[in-house]
Order: structure tokens, then sequence, then C-alpha cells
């Protein structure tokens, strides 16, 4: 069991692979980041939209919601790597495919536990809020919005946790994330337990954190 | 079109495919989640960090990486008859089966944690109190109510693992998500294919969701409507 290869590599792996710097086009975080970010965006629209009273609004939500969560993410990426090059009529990069594929993905969990967040605001408060005088707009925005953020944080940040893990998946099209970056070096060193074992333990180092990172929000938030 | 001849055939073997290795590896999953979430329930705190060990570090890893841990990295370090077996009898299913399943059973874990957590400890003192040792009120009373209590969460973990299986054709599992993709290259037809694999996932899941809701509502315990989630 030798593991100098891991410190031989070292600066490809972490470097390239998991920060995507060096003027090269990989990265697990600089794939995680904007994914975590933009899927969380369009899961506020899904989740709102699935509350909309109109069915013009709620029906395409829970459909939409109801699909994502019905199929493999692997699919999606498949989906996205051969049909979106097809309707625009031009070759697209991996790195625009995979964050398309997991901002599609991820805002239908995202747009559930915003729902869930929402819904978890006593209707009191509304009647209260409106009792007082708010529009509606406003009572989205002073009263139920920050309590339902509060309320749903924990579960943002398992989803936000499950996003970064399934980044890996990006490796399948060839995108050169952390996982992609230990099968190019296996490729060569043919020392498979050690690369793996390693990259598991720079996964397990950084979701762990946000874990804990979550829990300690939690304890902070709840002294109310 | 599609269902018939080379395509179809493709198409039935990855689900069968699929099929059997989320089967036996939710088999693996449920043995191990029942283990895991009990033992990070008991007063022994030796049991409760092997077992919190087990779970954080399976947990938080992608199963992409354990798949390749344990189809690549593992299969060396074992003695030579049987990574001989094992290379002769389909290597790439096992190893897909055993990331599956123990990266499951991690999550499975804490489903049956909260469901174990949701029984009112007075259900466990009555069982001591008559006479019972641990082991045996965890294995006669408490496992058996809290399997009852945690079937919403339990079904929707389940069908993570179907849908996860998918993960295993980068081990060259040929499961249905493969397939799919072979079909692609032999006929270069991408939507229909695509169509195809992600109409059956998705008969599949509503399918089995449709089924454990209904026997959720056969087994519930009246007055103990704890929704763990």
């Amino acid at each position: 069991m030798d593991f100098s290869v891991i410190t031989a590599n070292f600066q490809f792996l972490v470097v390239q692979g998991l920060l995507g710097l060096g003027g090269f086009t990989g990265g697990t975080l600089r794939l995680a980041i904007p994914a975590i970010g933009l899927g969380f965006l369009l899961g506020i629209v899904i989740g709102v939209a699935r509350l909309a009273r109109t069915p013009w609004l709620h029906v395409p939500a829970t459909v939409y919601v109801e699909f994502f969560r019905g199929v493999p993410l692997v699919m999606v990426i498949f989906w996205i790597w051969f049909i979106v090059p097809q309707l625009l009529g031009l070759p697209i990069p991996e790195y625009g495919v995979a964050l398309t594929a997991f901002v599609v993905f991820e805002a239908a969990y995202f747009g559930e536990i915003v729902r869930a967040g929402i819904q978890s605001v006593p209707r009191g408060q509304v009647e209260a809020a409106t009792a007082v005088g708010l529009t509606g707009a406003q009572t989205l925005r002073f009263v139920v919005l920050p309590q339902a953020i509060r309320n749903m944080v924990p579960s943002l940040v398992t989803q936000m946790i499950v996003l970064f893990k399934d980044t890996s998946l990006a490796s399948i099209i060839g995108y050169v994330d952390l996982t992609k970056a230990a099968q190019i070096v296996n490729n060569r060193e043919i020392r498979p337990f050690e690369l793996y074992l390693f990259v598991a333990v720079v996964y397990w180092i950084f979701t762990y954190s946000m874990s804990l990172a979550a829990r300690r929000f939690e304890r902070r938030a709840s002294t109310t | 079109m599609l269902w018939s001849g080379q395509s179809g055939h493709w198409l039935l073997q990855g689900m069968l495919t699929t099929l059997a290795i989320s089967a036996l590896g939710w088999i693996l999953a449920a043995a191990l989640g029942v283990l895991a979430g009990a033992l990070r329930t008991v007063p022994w705190r030796p049991l409760r960090a092997l077992a919190t060990a087990y779970v954080e570090f399976f947990r938080n890893v992608p199963l992409l990486v354990w798949m390749f841990f344990w189809y690549f990295g593992v299969p060396p370090l074992l003695p030579e008859p049987v990574r001989q077996w094992l290379f002769d009898h389909s290597a790439e299913f096992w190893a897909g089966m055993v990331a599956l399943g123990v990266y499951h059973g991690a999550r499975m874990s804490e489903v049956i944690r909260s469901g174990i957590q949701a029984i009112p400890r007075t259900q466990f003192e009555a069982a001591v109190a008559m006479g019972l040792t641990t082991g045996q009120a965890y294995r006669l009373v408490i496992v058996p109510i809290a399997l009852r209590l945690i079937v919403p969460p339990a079904t929707s973990e389940s069908l993570n693992l179907l849908k996860n299986s998918s993960v295993a054709l980068t081990i060259s599992v040929a499961e249905l998500t493969f397939q799919t993709r072979q079909i692609e290259t032999y006929t270069a037809k991408a939507i229909e294919a695509l169509t195809a694999g992600t109409v059956i996932y998705l008969v599949l899941c509503l399918s089995i969701a449709t089924i454990m809701a209904r026997l959720e509502r056969r087994f519930a315990i009246p007055g103990m409507i704890a929704r763990g989630r």
C-alpha cells in the first residue's frame, strides 16, 4: 500500500481536480458552487410555483418535480448531453452540460424544500399580517419568507451536501472533477485503492464540515 | 419500433439487471441499516461509536467513488483464488451491489434510527421490566415497531437506491441506463433510446411508490403516526 502516488500527483488532484484553478477547464468546486447557487434560485421559483393558486403555475411545477424525482441523475445528464447541442445546433462543453443537468435536476429537490419551508409558517402569521394591513407581497417579504428560510436551512444544507456529492457524476461525460482526476492518475499509475481512498477522504472532509456547519446553525437558530 | 428486436431485448435485459442489482443491494442495505441504526441508539459507547463511524464515513462520500473503490480498489487486495472466482463470475455486478448496499445502508440507518427514536421509551422499559435483555428487547419489540413507523422515508430511500443503481454503468454493469446508451450508439436514435429508459424508470418508481403507500396504510400502527422526516 503505497501512498506516495498521492503526494506525487497532489497538485493535479487537488488544485486542478478539486479547485479547478490553473487555467484548465475542470474542477469539482468550479461546478458545485454555481450549481448550488443556480439550483437554489430555480428551486425557489419551482417551490413558489407549486404553492400558487392558479393551475397554470402549480400543475407544470408539480409535473416538473414528480418527473425529476422519478428518474436517475445519470439519465438526466445523458439527456442534456445529447439533446441540448442538437437543440442549439452547436457543441456545448462538458462544463455547460453538467451545470445545466445539475441545476435542472436539483431544482426539483430544492423546490420541495422551499415549499415545505413556506408551508411550515403557521397560517396565523399570514392572517395577522393581513389584519395589520400588509399586502400579499409585503406579507411574503417581511413575514413569511424570513421565517420560512430559517425553517428550511437544515434541509437546504443537506441538499447542498447531496449536490456536492452528485457533482462526481459529471466525470461520466468526461468533466475533469476530483473523481475523474483520480481516474486519470490511476490509468497512469495503477494504484486504485490509495487513490480512491484519498478521493473519498477529501469528499468526506467537505461534506462532513458542511453538515457540522448545518448542525451549528440549527442550534443557534433554535434559541427562539 | 424500439420495443421489438435487438433494442427491446437490450432494454429488457437492462431492466432485469437494474432490478437484480437493486434488490440484492437493498437486502444488504436493509441489513446494514437496521444493524447500524439500532446500534446508534444502544447504551454502550463503543458500539454507538462504531456504528456512527460507519454511517458518517460511508454516507458522506459520493456513490461513484465507492463504485470505483469496490471494483478497482478492493479486488487487488483479496487473495488470489477469491479474485479469480470474482472475475469469472461478473465481478462488476458484485462490486456494484456491495457499493450500493454499503452506501445505502448508511443512509437507511439514519431513517431507522429516527424510527427507533420515535418510539416512546416506555416500550423499552416495559420490555426490560418483563425480563428481556437489551438485545431481545431490540429484536422482539423495538425494531419491529420501528420498521412499521418508517415506511414513507424508507420507501423514498429505497427508490433512491433504485435510481442510484444507474451509477453502476461506470463500472460496466449492463443495467438499464447502460443499455439505453448501448442502443443509442448502435442505432444513433438518442431521443428514442433515452425516452424508453426514462419511461421505464418512471414506471418502476411510480409503481413501487404506489405499492408501498398501500402497504403503509395496511401496516400503520393506530395512534402512532410518527411521520419522521
